[in-house]
């Protein structure tokens, strides 16, 4: 009797432990990327822009950390602060004030330096429209299951970002690459991130499906720097990617923090300014979406004793229904989302009709002026 | 009829006759009222400059200069005295420029160091020594930026003067010291003394910008930094000093950029250095009679200073290439709150260093400004109105005098038509007043100076007041001509 209770429960144990096994290798798949890439870029020069170069050095750094080699990673710094000649300190850069921290270090590998990073170079590494002479490390040679991560800095207002003090890239040109990015499938999610003033009119343009963005302001507030440091002389971090730094200084590559988690940092007491995102883009749910899906570049490893039968189709984890909404479809790229979808972001107007009285008032007046002119005993054959 | 009327009231007020009648009228008979209005409103406007609500904060412009946000460590302040003292004995020992002497130190400082000879004739023989030649030699050190190409300077200037500027010169051999061992500096530094003042510096900068506006004859510069960015030049005349005054006004009246100035009063505040300008200490109490008389005196001694139009310190003669400069000068005033040469010498370190950070000229801030206090300024848009009021009243004079000679001759009381012709008046009449004129300004700009050896061999008058006599002496012929005392 005991022996077949044991039996039974082993069974159980058992057929339950081989679908979790299955749900487990569904899971391995759930966000549909294999690679990651990082295009990293600050847009500003000068000595006292410090600040910019030094944010997207401290993200480089967390992004390398976590995973993704520089062969995946497009760096774009408009300006040499490490090698200024007013920096106090060559072959550095700080991002923590009385030197704690520098983001530069020795194996920093830039690929467009200088006067490279110009608007139509940003464009061209984004849609992979580069003269074939261009070497590997200035491509992103991203492929329809590679999740970007695109973090941009400099100085920004209402729908631009200005590069190099000469010319600026609008919230419409983005958008638009990252159409032609979508269409090219060159990306399966793209996370966006923006460190100006201004920040959140540069993604209000966004209209192809898996964007999701950041930004550090919203239209119409300052991004501000962080702390000045006395001996070097100039502001080392904006605010809003200082407190981003110490969030991913806490992620490690099995970490399961969600995107949730970074929607939060820099709240408006330590920013000034008011972070935001945008999420409506996005065909997942963010809270299930991990940091590491775009920071860094994970190789999921788990050890089984179990055999796992692979010939069945991997049926996706069913994202549970919040509130009894209807899931999302997840789209492939045959089955876009519908043009109308895309284009129109607002509610479509309908074609306008004239009212029906109208048309009925206009055919009296017709006919009375036809009897007035001609007489009015033609009435009597109409009724 | 009705047509005609409509058309006169469309014209325009000037080109519809009664209208302009009308004006014109007002304006022969308000003339003097106007005017009268015009004069006082100037004034007041003018005097009401110097009311703190109606000023401006001032403010950095300049992006690159940003915030105070260096931390100074200069050291060496009773050193560099010590060195000042040093220069003081070997400055009597030489009579004059202890030229060795300080190619020796600055070369121990690792300078590269040049000397410029030099030599002027004077118009009027000196004052002290009654001689029409001065020589003398400027030396200079160059501190050579350790990684930066050599296309920017910067210039720290301290006069050699027979009077007491040893200190001056000690903190600036100091500061070189100082600034030799640090590895930011994007642009070369040029320390410089001069002699002779203003007679070295302009020798000095002729040299290096190759032009040779007074016909100065001097040695060309064997060593050269590039373009200068800004310049200062230091007085020091004391070991204790208790303020620092700030001298903006340059050769005929030209002034720095209002960054400049930013500039050092920032650092003044971070430091903590009582800073004035004027000479003249900043107030709290703007309401009261006595704070606003203390500005209107600031702002009325730096108009004065401007239209005297000589440079009121070594760095006035900058002004001219473009380069912005200051003078800065410690005062010992006896205060109990003293500042000791370290405290300065960091303020003029943090200084160097924000300047360090030029990318161009200073150009963002004003360069036509009054200050009538270190924290406040009136830019040329506020205070040139009070002068257009002014000019206003010379157009209207002007018109005034043209409406009354086209009007013609009012009929006289009788009815009788006044029947004679004015005559035309001849040419000749016109044009003997306009030679005479003209032939007097010619011989008041070149008699004063050619006469002016023949006045002192034949009168016992000095060379200055001989030229000033001539002047006199013209004037009062022109006295006698017929045509002055005709009518």
């Amino acid at each position: 009797m005991k022996i077949l209770t044991l039996l039974s429960l082993f069974s159980t144990f058992l057929t339950t432990n081989s679908n979790t096994i299955e749900d487990n290798v569904g899971q391995f798949f759930s966000s549909g990327h294999t690679n990651n890439w990082a295009v990293l870029v600050c847009t500003s020069r000068f000595w006292f822009n410090y600040r910019h170069v030094a944010n997207t050095l401290s993200v480089y750094r967390s992004v390398k950390r976590l995973g993704i080699p520089d062969s995946h990673i497009v760096l774009m710094l408009a300006d040499d602060m490490a090698c200024n000649h007013r920096n106090p300190k060559p072959a550095t850069v700080f991002s923590h004030k009385n030197m704690e921290l520098n983001v530069y270090g020795d194996d920093v590998e830039v690929d467009y330096r200088g006067y490279e990073v110009t608007v139509e170079n940003f464009l061209r590494v984004l849609t992979g429209r580069l003269p074939p002479s261009t070497p590997r490390s200035k491509r992103l040679l991203s492929d329809d299951r590679s999740n970007i991560l695109i973090y941009l800095t400099g100085h920004g207002g209402n729908g631009f970002l200005k590069f190099q003090d000469s010319e600026e890239i609008s919230n419409v040109e983005l958008a638009d690459a990252f159409e032609q990015m979508w269409q090219k499938r060159r990306y399966n999610e793209l996370l966006f991130i923006i460190d100006t003033c201004q920040g959140a009119s540069m993604y209000e343009r966004f209209y192809s499906p898996n964007l999701m963005a950041l930004a550090s302001s919203q239209v119409g507030e300052d991004s501000l720097s962080h702390q000045p440091d006395l001996a070097i002389g100039v502001h080392l971090m904006d605010r809003y990617t200082f407190y981003l730094l110490e969030f991913l200084e806490d992620i490690h590559p099995a970490s399961k923090t969600n995107m949730n988690d970074l929607f939060k940092v820099c709240p408006k007491s330590q920013c000034v300014s008011t972070p935001g995102h945008r999420t409506d883009l996005f065909l997942r749910d963010p809270g299930s979406v991990l940091i590491t899906d775009f920071f860094g570049s994970v190789r999921k490893v788990e050890l089984t004793m179990e055999t796992i039968n692979l010939t069945d189709p991997i049926k996706e984890v069913e994202q549970s229904a919040v509130n009894g909404e209807l899931q999302k479809e997840t789209y492939s790229y045959v089955d876009q989302l519908p043009v109308s979808e895309i284009i129109h972001q607002k509610p479509k107007q309908k074609d306008w009709h004239p009212p029906d009285g109208f048309i009925l008032g206009l055919w009296t007046l017709i006919l009375l002026v036809f009897f007035k002119t001609y007489g009015v005993k033609h009435l009597k054959h109409i009724f | 009829g009705p047509v005609c009327s409509v058309l006169s009231d469309n014209m325009g007020l000037l080109s519809d006759p009664n209208r302009r009648q009308a004006l014109i009228s007002l304006l022969t008979r308000l003339n003097a009222p106007i005017c009268v209005v015009c004069y006082m409103a100037g004034v007041a406007w003018f005097m009401g400059l110097a009311f703190e609500p109606f000023t401006l904060r001032t403010y950095m412009s300049e992006n690159a200069m940003g915030s105070t946000m260096v931390e100074e460590r200069f050291p060496a302040g009773e050193r560099a005295l010590a060195t000042g003292r040093e220069f003081a004995a070997h400055k009597k020992k030489a009579g004059g420029m202890p030229v060795d002497w300080l190619v020796k130190t600055m070369q121990a400082r690792g300078l590269e160091v040049f000397t410029q000879r030099f030599s002027r004739t004077l118009p009027f023989p000196d004052e002290n020594k009654e001689r029409y030649m001065v020589k003398g030699t400027n030396v200079y050190g160059i501190l050579r930026a350790p990684r930066a190409p050599r296309t920017e300077a910067l210039v720290l200037t301290a006069p050699c003067s027979p009077g007491d500027n040893n200190q001056a010169v000690g903190l600036l051999l100091g500061l070189a010291q100082y600034f030799r061992n640090q590895i930011y500096w994007a642009k070369d530094i040029i320390f410089l003394v001069n002699e002779h003042d203003l007679i070295g510096m302009q020798a000095w900068l002729e040299g290096y910008h190759h032009t040779n506006t007074t016909g100065m004859d001097w040695s060309p510069l064997q060593g050269r930094g590039g373009s200068i960015q800004a310049a200062l030049s230091l007085e020091l005349s004391s070991d204790v000093i208790t303020s620092l005054d700030l001298v903006l006004e340059g050769l005929n009246g030209q002034l720095p950029n209002l960054d400049l100035a930013n500039l050092f009063y920032a650092f003044c505040q971070k430091i903590g250095v009582l800073c004035t300008i004027q000479g003249k200490l900043q107030r709290n109490d703007w309401d009261s009679v006595a704070g606003y008389s203390h500005s209107v005196q600031t702002m009325m001694l730096m108009v004065m200073k401007q239209a005297s139009g000589r440079p009121w310190g070594d760095h006035g003669l900058f002004l001219r290439y473009h380069i912005e400069a200051a003078t800065i000068k410690g005062i010992n005033s006896f205060r109990q709150y003293k500042t000791d040469a370290t405290t300065i010498g960091r303020l003029l370190e943090g200084m160097y260093r924000k300047l360090n950070n030029l990318l161009e000229r200073l150009h963002q801030s004003y360069f036509f400004y009054l200050m009538p206090s270190l924290s406040h300024f009136v830019s040329i848009g506020y205070y040139m109105p009070a002068f257009g009021l002014l000019a206003v009243i010379l157009l209207l004079r002007a018109l005034d005098l043209w409406v009354q000679l086209v009007t013609p001759p009012p009929r006289t009381e009788d009815g009788i038509v006044d029947a004679e012709q004015v005559s035309s008046p001849g040419v000749l009449s016109v044009l003997t007043p306009l030679v005479i004129s003209h032939l007097t300004g010619v011989a008041l700009y070149t008699l004063p100076i050619q006469f002016q050896e023949m006045a002192v061999e034949h009168f016992p008058v000095s060379e200055t007041e001989a030229v000033v006599l001539t002047a006199i002496a013209v004037y009062t012929a022109g006295l006698a001509l017929p045509h002055n005392t005709h009518r």
